[in-house]
């Protein structure tokens, strides 16, 4: 490992925030100054998100010590193959938010591209630290800046929601605190690696009160995921961001996953001692109840990007109740679907956008209305013949395209990622020699219906945008709007062709969360590899 | 000691969650403010109570683990002070500002007869 690589692993961290500052302090005399910046900034972030992507694919954890400081005393960052899909995701995402909001969003507000930044620094920094109280830190950065992205634009309905949002998650960053000082005063330490070590040498007295303090923690990331009692304020926040903000706000509900799938597996797997599988049941019950509630929600919206918010709740479910389950190769299957539904539901939520711009002002409110009671039907045939012939314009095309390959990533229909990724969380539960349980039968009826519900609730509002509602004018679409959709919806469809290699490593993903004696090896291993250097 | 903070921490706790499910804006301010108290107060405790401790190695004085106040509650707290004020001053501008669209401190943004 030479010099340079190494500090490859704080870059993420780095690079938005000197972007964000500087953008903050050139803004006021340069004007045009945020957008260069943030260019070099998002395409940096991928960069670098490859990289960890390749440099992460080993068995042994790639550490950072700041300061060099052992990591009993000082902040670990730690890279794994979930940190570095994690980062890959976030950078993919927010270039396409970036490049989306240059048309027309940017101008909506003030600091959306500094914000963007100091979003960034917050997810990286979360998906790489290996210390509690650091990923407090990170989760704040990363919530403050999203506080000011939900209400970029301004406005009724996004103030109302914002305030909702703010409120909510200030409660939860309460809960976090009282879980870390519970987890710290029981177990002496806040390094997630020196944690799991100690799992088992807790005295049986205090056993409880470290897992109390470990499910208040829970239920600060569950807030983030939006599990089902703790997620009714996320799909009216989401639909009333902007779009380019609602799509980097749906990656955060999977930092909550993410933080759970961190957690959990590291803290309570097989060296836990007694607290083996701790609220495992919980996981699967509560993510099951997400999805049910999310599916209902999804054909019960009025609105598309209402509907977009029930499909981020439906898909943290999914990972939830996946998750929950506790088994190798689930687990791998989750992660595919993981990466496949953020970027399908990035996409989504920037194509409404441009769905909805060529449509008169609440017409989709009373679609399902109009629907269910069968009003406003009967004068649509008067001017047929003139229709005759009247090829659907080239935008439209474009657009019902990509609405269709998001519908069918959404509901997970083959071809696209989304089936391959329901097919690899239930085809280890019900592969020969797997114990089949209730618990089986009930993911498997989740993901199913789900998927319908989604079917369903999309085709209908595609039909009713696409092909009944007549555009008076085709939207004005352009192409630098257009560009970071079809950049989304092409990973996922690469993701589809290249779904050996990506299993392969994905699977290797899922084995060493299982069996974290890397980890925690590579974290608390000795410092300083290298003979130290002269000052 | 430990039940008058633990007295303490729970009353102040409790008067944040009630603020916090009443219907104002400016209740729900207040009972978060009480709340962030509650819980840096909380982490505070976590390092054992006792007076008259140091954090700091005095020089020349090779003392027990017993004799110290363990710094790391403090950092966390200091830490979360910092944070939770940050937080509590961007919501307030939020509240200003739903006040002033809405029309009403209602945390619905609209009152519940209307």
């Amino acid at each position: 490992m030479s010099d340079w690589t190494t500090h490859l692993l704080i870059a993420p961290v780095v690079v938005p925030m000197l972007a964000g500052a500087v953008m903050v302090l050139a803004s006021d005399r340069w004007r045009w100054s945020p957008v260069p910046l943030g260019l070099a900034s998002m395409l940096a972030q991928v960069v670098l998100a490859m990289l960890l992507l390749a440099a992460a694919d080993q068995p042994a954890v790639r550490i950072y010590r700041l300061g060099n400081w052992p990591a009993e005393f000082g902040i670990v960052l730690a890279l794994d193959r979930l940190s570095a899909l994690m980062l890959a995701l976030a950078s993919v995402l927010g270039l396409a938010a970036f490049v989306f909001s240059l048309a027309r969003w940017q101008r909506a507000g003030v600091h959306f591209h500094p914000l963007l930044q100091f979003q960034m620094l917050g997810l990286n920094g979360a998906f790489l630290t290996g210390d509690l109280f650091n990923l407090f830190v990170f989760f704040e950065v990363m919530l403050a800046a999203s506080y000011g992205l939900a209400l970029h634009g301004s406005g009724t309905a996004r103030v109302r929601a914002g305030l909702h949002y703010i409120v909510v998650n200030l409660v939860a960053s309460l809960l976090f605190l009282v879980g870390v000082s519970l987890v710290y005063g029981i177990a002496g330490t806040l390094n997630m690696a020196d944690l799991a070590q100690r799992m088992r040498g807790i005295a049986s007295e205090d056993r409880a009160v470290l897992e109390a303090g470990l499910a208040v923690l829970g239920i600060a990331f569950l807030v983030k995921a939006a599990m089902w009692p703790l997620g009714f304020w996320l799909t009216g926040t989401y639909s009333a961001a902007s779009a380019p903000a609602a799509a980097i706000l749906s990656l955060l509900s999977k930092v909550g996953i993410y933080a759970v799938l961190r957690l959990w597996l590291l803290l309570f797997g097989d060296d836990a001692g007694a607290s083996v599988g701790f609220a495992g049941p919980w996981l699967v019950i509560g993510g099951l109840l997400t999805v049910a509630f999310g599916s209902i929600a999804v054909l019960a919206s009025q609105n598309l990007s209402r509907m977009a918010g029930a499909s981020v709740l439906v898909s943290s479910g999914t990972l939830l109740a996946a998750i929950g389950s506790g088994q190798v190769r689930v687990t791998g299957g989750a992660l595919f679907y993981l990466a496949s539904s953020v970027l399908a539901i990035g996409a989504f939520f920037l194509l409404i956008e441009l769905v909805e711009r060529g449509r008169e002002v609440g017409a989709d409110v009373l679609a399902v209305t109009r629907e269910a009671f069968g009003t406003g039907e009967e004068e649509e045939d008067i001017d047929a013949p003139d229709e005759v012939g009247v090829a659907i314009p080239g935008t439209v095309a474009i657009l019902g395209l990509s609405f269709m390959t998001c519908a069918l990533l959404l509901a997970g229909l083959p071809p696209l990622s989304g089936f391959l990724a329901k097919f690899a969380i239930l085809a280890p539960l019900f592969s020969a020699g797997a114990a089949v349980t209730p618990m089986s039968w009930a993911l498997m009826a989740a993901l199913i219906l789900s998927g319908l519900a989604t079917v369903i609730a999309l085709v209908r509002s595609g039909i009713d945008v696409f092909w009944t509602t007549p555009h008076s004018a085709p939207p004005r679409v352009g192409l630098i709007e257009f560009a970071p959709i079809a950049m989304l919806l092409a990973l996922c469809i690469a993701l589809t062709a290249a779904a050996g290699p990506a299993m392969t490593y994905l699977d290797a993903a899922a084995r060493s969360l299982h069996a974290p004696q890397d980890y925690v090896q590579g974290v608390m291993g000795v410092p300083d590899p290298e003979p130290r250097r002269a000052p | 000691m430990e039940l008058v903070v633990s007295l303490g921490i729970g009353i102040v706790a409790g008067s944040g969650v009630w603020l916090l499910l009443r219907p104002r804006t400016f209740q729900v301010i207040i009972g978060l403010s009480l709340l962030s108290y509650a819980v840096n107060l909380f982490i505070f405790s976590t390092g054992g109570l006792r007076s008259g401790a140091a954090a700091v190695l005095a020089r020349d004085e090779a003392g027990t683990l017993a004799q110290y106040a363990d710094p790391l509650p403090q950092a966390l707290v200091l830490t979360a002070i910092v944070i939770g004020f940050a937080t509590t001053a961007l919501l307030l501008v939020v509240l200003l500002a739903a006040r002033g669209l809405t029309g009403t401190d209602h945390v619905d943004g609209r009152e519940r007869d209307q």
